[in-house]
């Protein structure tokens, strides 16, 4: 137990440089920080095949470029900002699904109305869309099932998934027909309108030149959204009510000077994928994007990628009449300012929907969809949770915390040196080398440090002693049965194992529950103290006792003053 | 001269006065039982719901200043009390705050707190907003639920580790002295009235890994024990096996107390609670681990046969078994 092996002994020491390399740049702060984000800033920047900036160099500089840089992700608690936790009202979008169904089945109905007779919506009802008719014979019911089921789309949810119908049809002899969403329709409705509402936010939050938002869907129907440095959740409010502008237009011409002359009525917009390009169109939009009610990403004839979209009555109608003079000829899909999509019109749209086809992968049929969709929020939000915390409350939180852990790593080294002597200073370097392991750790990974977070590190200098101390206490016990000083150590180390090993597994379960079950800053907690845990058995084990086989080596005691 | 907190060698008799020692916990846990139905616990409002605003001014705090902005507003019950950080006011961090409470009793209008800001904004031109929570009755009854789900998860995913690695009755007496432990800290937040948060259910949690952790070394040199002196009666070898782990017992909870002390003190005020909830729970779990689970032991009837029956099958790290 006295003996490591060169390897051995290598790779001790090894994890603790990594260690202390990757908590080194916490120690300037500033510096690591700025570099951090210069880096990533440059990385983008020479992604897109330009060269950086001398002032991102500068902040670059700031740090050694073969050192790593990132630094403890201070959460919101800490370096202030807002929290919000909104809930998407997804019943509307199903409501929506079954009331748009109604002109495709009153058409579909109609084709056959020699066979089902008279017929009408019943309004009311929020999870069907029920017609009624006049004349219930049995022939009539199963023909007007037959000819609304026919409309239904084939839906698959998940790349693997299951398979299905967009809706059932059902009715029963009192002539009532209920069109009911599929689960398999209902669940692939959640996964757009969520993606959806995701896209809309990030989209929103971007827009206002915040500094790294987080955008979190939760749980099935929920988005957390946090955004750091911002005071008020009430101004992240009224940014997420704006809406987006999508727009469909005439394309007059492309060019690659944005500054051309457009002409009267005319307009030059962007290509949002292609910098550099640039479309004419007529600055008066054929339709608008408040006509459209659906869109998703499909597959046309051919089995190609496709997005299929579906306007309301008016969209349609415009659409209809537009398409119809214009086949042949290219339109162009306009969101905020820049053209998303400019497919060619292969034939006159009338039905109200339709089908943009183009070389486009199933990724980006399904990004337009979504992009489609993302003019306004597909739902309603509600507002759950909304925190915010100012940036003094988060310095005041920061500056405690410091003063906390010095004070709390100070009088614990103390109290380890006037217990065990010696070996309570052996302890104590294994301490210092837990500490810098577990911010190491922490920062590689890009854990997020809050409130709650440092207690858990704090909570962690004052159990990390319990393994060294178990072994100590062991050393103690084993000296008193007279063994020889070599005997006593080994002896200590090996039986206090068991005890060390069982004591942190219990205290680990109880930390990985809490990152399971809790929320936000106990996370935090949960994080540093599980770590904690893992670092602390790490040092006491491997660390303390290669530093004691050391000075075993050297000094050769007689006796042992423990 | 080194610092012992306990001689090495302690010969205390801890059997002897279980019949007390239990008596006592029992008669506390029935109090806290007591005070959690009658007093019940002041919930925050990550499980009540309701809105908190933390603000300042630069003079002193003005505590009517306050109420009178915010009457009449029609939010539901406002309640304000000033912050007093003695701490702060030592290192002159000190803050003019006041905690602003709003019952709003379902939970349903968040918006009452930007009403209260903009009508805190209005009447105190220097008031400044330090924090502010609003919580929905929905999220609040899902916290609440999520949080005592996680403590009965942690109890019983610990119950099931001891069993694999010890025997049921250690398993017994472990969740015993858990539940001993999270019950009289519950009682103590009920008698006391301290807002019980989400921070505490962390901090309940945290108390069960520890107080277990210390229950495990025991338990750990029980079992070592078991197979050394074939002959001791059993109370004698419980008595042995605490006096031994003793020192250890006490130096780690010295070290523990030491850290949270640190940290109720000089932490500040956000996280005052969760501290103080950590630093009875580091009590009361230390001497759960000596005086609740130990005992236990004694009235479950282990026998050296059921231990020895496991030694070659149990999974065991290290080699606890003398030569």
């Amino acid at each position: 137990m006295l003996y490591f092996s060169l390897w051995k002994k290598a790779l001790v020491i090894g994890v603790c440089l990594l260690g202390a390399l990757f908590a080194a740049p916490n120690v300037f702060y500033d510096a690591a920080d700025t570099a951090a984000r210069a880096r990533t800033q440059i990385a983008l920047v020479e992604a897109r095949g330009e060269a950086p900036s001398p002032e991102l160099l500068a902040q670059a500089a700031r740090w050694p470029s073969f050192l790593p840089a990132s630094v403890l992700n201070l959460g919101l608690d800490l370096r202030g900002g807002a929290h919000l936790l909104v809930e998407v009202a997804v019943e509307d979008v199903y409501r929506d699904q079954l009331v748009g169904l109604w002109p495709a089945a009153r058409d579909a109905l109609r084709a056959v109305r020699e066979t089902v007779g008279p017929f009408r919506q019943v309004e009311g009802a929020t999870d069907a869309l029920v017609i009624r008719l006049n004349e219930p014979t049995p022939q009539a019911v199963s023909a007007a099932v037959a000819a609304v089921q026919d409309l239904a789309q084939p839906v698959q949810q998940g790349l693997m998934g299951v398979s299905g119908r967009t809706f059932d049809a059902a009715g029963g002899a009192d002539g009532v027909i209920r069109v009911t969403l599929t689960e398999v329709e209902r669940a692939a409705v959640l996964e757009r309108t969520m993606a959806q509402s995701l896209e809309i936010v990030r989209r929103r939050v971007d827009e206002a030149g915040t500094r790294e938002p987080t955008i979190q869907r939760q749980g099935e129907r929920r988005i957390l959204i946090q955004v750091p440095g911002i005071g008020s959740a009430e101004e992240l409010l009224a940014l997420l009510g704006e809406t987006a502008k999508l727009t469909f237009h005439v394309v007059i011409g492309q060019t690659e000077n944005p500054d051309a002359a457009a002409g009267a009525g005319n307009v030059i917009v962007p290509d949002a994928d292609q910098p550099g390009a640039f479309y004419i169109i007529e600055r008066a939009p054929k339709v608008a994007g408040e006509n459209l009610v659906d869109a998703s990403a499909g597959f046309d004839q051919d089995g190609r990628p496709a997005v299929n979209f579906r306007f309301d009555t008016t969209g349609a109608r415009q659409f209809g009449d537009y398409t119809r003079q214009n086949v042949g000829k290219i339109f162009a899909i306009v969101l905020d300012g820049e053209v998303i999509s400019a497919p060619r019109i292969i034939s006159a749209i009338t039905g109200g929907s339709g089908q943009i086809t183009g070389s486009f992968t199933v990724e980006e049929a399904n990004r337009l969809a979504i992009l489609l969709r993302a003019g306004a929020l597909p739902a309603a939000i509600t507002v759950l949770e909304q925190r915010t915390v100012g940036p003094d409350l988060g310095a005041d939180s920061i500056a405690a915390g410091e003063i906390a852990t010095v004070v709390a790593f100070a009088a614990v080294m103390i109290f380890m040196v006037l217990s065990y002597g010696l070996f309570g200073l052996f302890a104590n370097v294994a301490l210092i080398v837990n500490i810098a392991l577990l911010i190491g750790f922490l920062s590689a990974v890009g854990a997020t440090l809050t409130l709650p977070g440092i207690a858990g590190i704090v909570l962690t200098i004052g159990m990390a002693v319990d393994a060294n101390v178990l072994v100590f206490e062991r050393i103690r016990e084993e000296l008193k049965r007279s063994k020889g000083v070599a005997r006593a150590i080994e002896a200590g180390y090996e039986r206090a194992l068991s005890a060390i090993v069982d004591a942190n597994i219990t205290t680990f379960i109880a930390a990985a529950i809490l990152f399971a079950m809790g929320s936000g800053p106990v996370k935090g907690f949960a994080v540093t103290l599980g770590v904690g845990v893992v670092t602390s058995v790490f040092t006491a084990v491997l660390v303390t006792r290669l530093i004691v086989a050391g000075w075993f080596a050297r000094a050769r005691p007689k006796v042992l003053a423990l | 001269m080194r610092l012992r907190l306990v001689n090495q060698d302690t010969h205390l008799d801890f059997m002897a006065i279980r019949r007390w020692t239990v008596g006592a916990s029992a008669a506390l846990a029935l109090a806290s039982l007591a005070a959690l139905f009658s007093l019940g616990l002041n919930f925050g409002i990550d499980f009540r719901g309701g809105v908190m605003i933390m603000a300042e001014t630069e003079q002193p705090a003005d505590i009517a200043a306050y109420r009178s902005a915010l009457g009449g507003l029609g939010i539901g019950d406002v309640s304000v009390t000033s912050i007093s950080d003695p701490a702060a006011e030592l290192t002159g961090a000190a803050r003019n705050a006041v905690m602003v409470r709003i019952g709003a009793g379902d939970g349903s209008d968040l918006d009452a707190v930007n009403v209260a800001i903009r009508a805190l904004q209005a009447s105190i031109p220097t008031v400044n907003i330090l924090s502010t929570d609003a919580v929905g009755a929905k999220v609040s009854g899902e916290l609440l639920l999520s949080g005592a789900l996680a403590v009965v998860l942690a109890v019983v995913s610990i119950l099931f580790y001891i069993w694999l690695r010890f025997e049921w009755q250690f398993s017994l007496g472990a969740v015993i002295a858990l539940a001993h432990d999270v019950m009289l800290t519950i009682g103590l937040f009920s008698v006391l009235q301290i807002e019980f948060n989400l921070s505490i259910i962390a901090a309940l949690l945290t108390i069960v890994g520890y107080s277990l952790n210390d229950t495990v070394v025991v338990f750990d040199r029980i079992r070592e024990n078991l197979r050394k002196f074939k002959k001791m009666p059993l109370a004698d070898l419980l008595n042995l096996s605490i006096n031994e782990t003793l020192s250890r017992t006490l130096m780690t909870s010295g070290t523990t107390l030491i850290a949270l002390l640190a940290l109720y003190l000089l932490g500040g005020e956000v996280i005052r609670g969760f501290t103080f909830g950590m630093i009875w729970g580091i009590v009361i779990g230390t001497y759960s681990s000596i005086f609740i689970a130990a005992v236990f032991l004694l009235w479950t009837g282990l026998t050296r046969e059921t231990v020895d029956a496991d030694a070659a099958a149990g999974v065991r790290f290290g080699a606890p078994d003398a030569p």
